[in-house]
């Protein structure tokens, strides 16, 4: 019986030990940049929520799209009406992993790219995709950079004849979060 | 007690490796909603048709709207059904902040200026605040610059001033279907006779019905508590689509009245539908931003 103690116990303190290895931010920021010859568009959330396991490399991401500021208000009006349909569906989402994360040392300051492979759902639509990023191990936590295009089309957002010209096929995003340790 | 303990240590385990990432996900989902969720988009145009709808310009932007009424179309082929004489409205408005804004006006009829003051009271929300409906406030006044009618008299400038009062009770039902009442208070400080009336009620009745994402029906009709007595006008009552193109809103509109601005349209309409004294017109929006958005300030 005591044995069985120590080993609850044991057990216990590993799943702790576990979820130790976790980071996390409610703070992060993506940007996102459309670029045609009629004109630029920019959007910046900066109420990113993103967590990173460590051990096993799992990462997930969780943005709120009416989270997204345009330059102009009704850009982003309409871009929460009509494009996304923020209303229906209020979040995308990145549930992933980060293969090789054991050549992550996350106890030594320092930049390391990394392969991201996961489902990104954006407007209820679920691709499977991968990414190169970059960790980079700081003092007081980690940061998570990554640049990639997404196309609108691949999640049936619908970009009607009078404004094909204004926005872009492939559109970047470009993520950008501090994490601190859980 | 062998095997106990492998069945243990696999109730333990299993859960925990295959719901790791599951678990990663919980931890984002606790505040991702935000506190409170106002309504958006009840209408695309910050008028209804001819009236005020529940919208302004959001902070720091600029709406110039022109507004164009053709003559009526039961005059026929001899001035294309109205085409051949307009009435034009010039109307800006801006955002002084999300909730207040300020607009002026001039049309062409009665040679007016207007301008008016609009305040978002109460906004339709969802999540920790909830709030069925959404009231704004809007004050208005005109003056008709027309030369004096008769210049012989003693003419006093107060007499081309009138003011309205506007409250906008609006509500989202769904995605497609917004409605609004419209209770307003027109004072004109000079009337046509003796047995008119200075002050007089209506009541607007409005909405939208959203047919496509980029187009929507809209009806709007006013009805008068307090009857003009020396000349017959009648309530205005006005149908249109809003189509949205990305950077502008054009409304079409079919209504009775020919005026633009808050004393005409709702107590001096001399239109008669069932005459076929019916105008076609249209508004134009266009935004501009003269105020970035903190994160587009440099």
């Amino acid at each position: 019986m005591k044995k069985l103690v120590f080993f609850l116990l044991s057990a216990i303190l590993i799943s702790n030990i576990s979820v130790a290895q976790r980071y996390i931010t409610k703070s992060g920021h993506i940007k996102f940049f459309s670029s045609t010859p009629v004109e630029d568009i920019e959007a910046h959330n900066r109420t990113v929520q993103m967590a990173l396991d460590s051990k096993t490399g799992d990462v997930v991401f969780k943005v709120l799209m009416k989270s997204f500021q345009f330059e102009k208000a009704l850009m982003q009006e309409h871009f929460n009406e009509n494009y996304v349909e923020s209303h229906k569906y209020p979040n995308s989402t990145f549930q992933g992993k980060v293969t090789g994360i054991d050549k992550v040392d996350f106890s030594k300051p320092g930049e390391y790219k990394v392969q991201v492979e996961g489902t990104l759902t954006i407007h209820g639509v679920s691709n499977e995709i991968s990414k190169e990023g970059a960790i980079t191990v700081k003092e007081d936590g980690i940061h998570t950079g990554s640049v990639f295009m997404v196309s609108p089309a691949d999640y049936d957002i619908e970009i009607p004849a009078p404004v094909r010209k204004n926005i872009a096929k492939e559109i970047e995003v470009t993520v950008d979060c501090d994490l601190k340790k859980l | 007690m062998n095997k106990f303990r492998l069945l243990l240590t696999l109730m333990l385990a299993v859960p925990f490796f295959s719901l790791a990432q599951d678990d990663l996900m919980g931890l984002l989902d606790e505040d991702t909603e935000p506190k409170t969720e106002y309504t958006y988009a009840s209408f695309k145009s910050t008028r209804i048709i001819n009236g005020h709808s529940i919208e302004n310009p959001a902070e720091g932007v600029l709406q110039f709207v022109v507004s164009h009424h053709f003559g009526r179309i039961n005059q026929g082929f001899y001035d294309l059904f109205g085409l051949d004489q307009a009435t034009v409205k010039l109307d800006f408005q801006y955002g002084v902040t999300d909730r207040l804004a300020i607009g002026l006006g001039r049309s062409s009829y009665q040679k007016t200026f207007d301008g008016f003051v609009k305040y978002k009271i109460l906004r339709q929300s969802i999540g920790e605040q909830i709030m069925p409906l959404s009231l704004s406030y809007v004050a208005g006044m005109d003056l008709n610059s027309l030369k004096w009618q008769y210049p012989e008299r003693d003419n006093h400038f107060s007499s081309r001033i009138s003011y309205f009062h506007q409250l906008l009770l609006a509500r989202k039902f769904s995605d497609n279907l917004t409605l609004q009442l419209t209770p307003s208070l027109i004072h004109k400080n000079l009337v046509e006779a003796k047995a008119d009336e200075n002050d007089l009620l209506a009541l607007g009745v409005g909405g939208r019905y959203k047919i496509t994402q980029r187009l929507t029906l809209n009806a709007e009709y006013f009805y008068r508590f307090t009857q003009q007595v020396s000349t017959e006008y009648y309530n205005v009552l006005s149908v249109g689509v809003d189509i949205e193109t990305g950077g502008h809103v054009f409304q079409l509109h079919l209504t009775n009245a020919q005026p633009m601005f808050e004393r005409g349209f709702i107590t001096e309409t001399t239109g008669k539908w069932a005459d076929g004294d019916i105008y076609f017109g249209f508004n134009i929006n266009r935004v501009f931003t003269l105020k970035k958005p903190k994160e587009f300030r440099d």
